[in-house]
């Protein structure tokens, strides 16, 4: 054996250790998509707002559960297309890397993102019920934060980073209550676009 | 120079064995089929590896069922974690020699 063949060993086990324990086809590219999606939808929500403080517009003539259900609509559309996104562009990223998208490093990533996730999906409902409505944007910035965080121990990136900031943007917004939904975009929207930004300078450019 | 060879363990001088260990030692324990897919080697070859670590007793099975079928999954030994350590703090000092 060489110095090479030890040094290719080294490099052999690195490799290995970060492949068999973290799933790293994260894409970065869907994470400015994921960003874009959220201040598109920001933006429509804020239209639809504004329209209906307008006596004027045809919106104003909604009744305000209708509004709701579109606001929630938005939502729910943002998220839809967002994880779509994130798993057609991993699903290719990986085909390169020559990684399964559906492996243990995939579903232990998923299922400790998920469970802050869900708790935070939960504890939003509590607070619709019990008409909270001012610290549910907050509260899922919060949530969506420690989702991030804790994935971030089964991926590469800085996704930990992510988190950690939409932590703090989260916390800053209770204090701002009628803003919530700029804190969002810049939450969901800005700093995704960011955290893409690197991740595909880093990571994704070859 | 005869010093540092002394810790090359002829056990890890090989792509599969070094391969085992380094996915065990990040990972509390991993099943058969898994390790076969990371390393990317055949069933006899992983079996044969597997079997000369666990005989060195760097390395532990664990067979279990899962429903009505076999499982078996593999996690390092405390000897193991210290052997392989040594191993590649030793391929270290050859790369980089002071």
């Amino acid at each position: 054996m060489t110095e090479k063949d030890y040094l290719s060993d080294i490099t052999e086990i690195k490799t290995i250790m970060n492949r068999s324990s973290r799933f790293i086809s994260l894409s970065g590219l869907s994470g400015i998509l994921a960003g874009v999606y959220a201040l598109i939808g920001a933006f429509l929500a804020n239209l639809l707002l504004s329209n209906h403080q307008n006596s004027y517009s045809e919106v104003s003539k909604l009744p305000i559960s209708y509004l709701e259900y579109l606001l929630l609509g938005i939502a729910v559309l943002v998220l839809i297309l967002s994880v779509i996104t994130a798993f057609i562009l991993s699903r290719r990223k990986a085909k390169k890397n020559q990684e399964k998208i559906w492996d243990q490093t995939s579903k232990r990533l998923l299922i400790n993102f998920l469970i802050p996730l869900i708790s935070g999906g939960f504890f939003c409902i509590v607070l619709y019920q019990n008409n909270l409505i001012g610290l549910i944007a907050p509260s899922t910035l919060i949530f969506y934060g420690l989702a991030c965080l804790n994935a971030s121990k089964y991926t590469i990136g800085d996704i930990r980073y992510l988190g950690l900031s939409t932590i703090v943007i989260g916390l800053i917004s209770t204090q701002f209550i009628g803003y919530g939904l700029y804190f969002w975009a810049f939450g969901f929207g800005v700093l995704h676009i960011i955290y893409g930004v690197i991740m595909y300078q880093k990571y994704d450019k070859t | 120079m005869k010093n540092i060879l002394e810790h090359i363990n002829k056990a890890f001088e090989n792509r599969t064995r070094l391969g085992i260990m380094a996915a065990l030692l990040v990972n509390d324990s991993i099943d058969f089929n898994t390790l076969k897919e990371v390393l990317n080697v055949t069933d006899g070859n992983l079996a044969s590896h597997i079997k000369a670590l666990v005989k060195l007793e760097y390395i532990l099975v664990m067979k279990q069922f899962i429903g009505n079928k076999p499982n078996t999954n593999y996690s390092v030994t405390k000897l193991g974690r210290l052997e392989f350590q040594k191993h590649i703090n030793a391929l270290e000092k050859l790369i980089k020699p002071q």
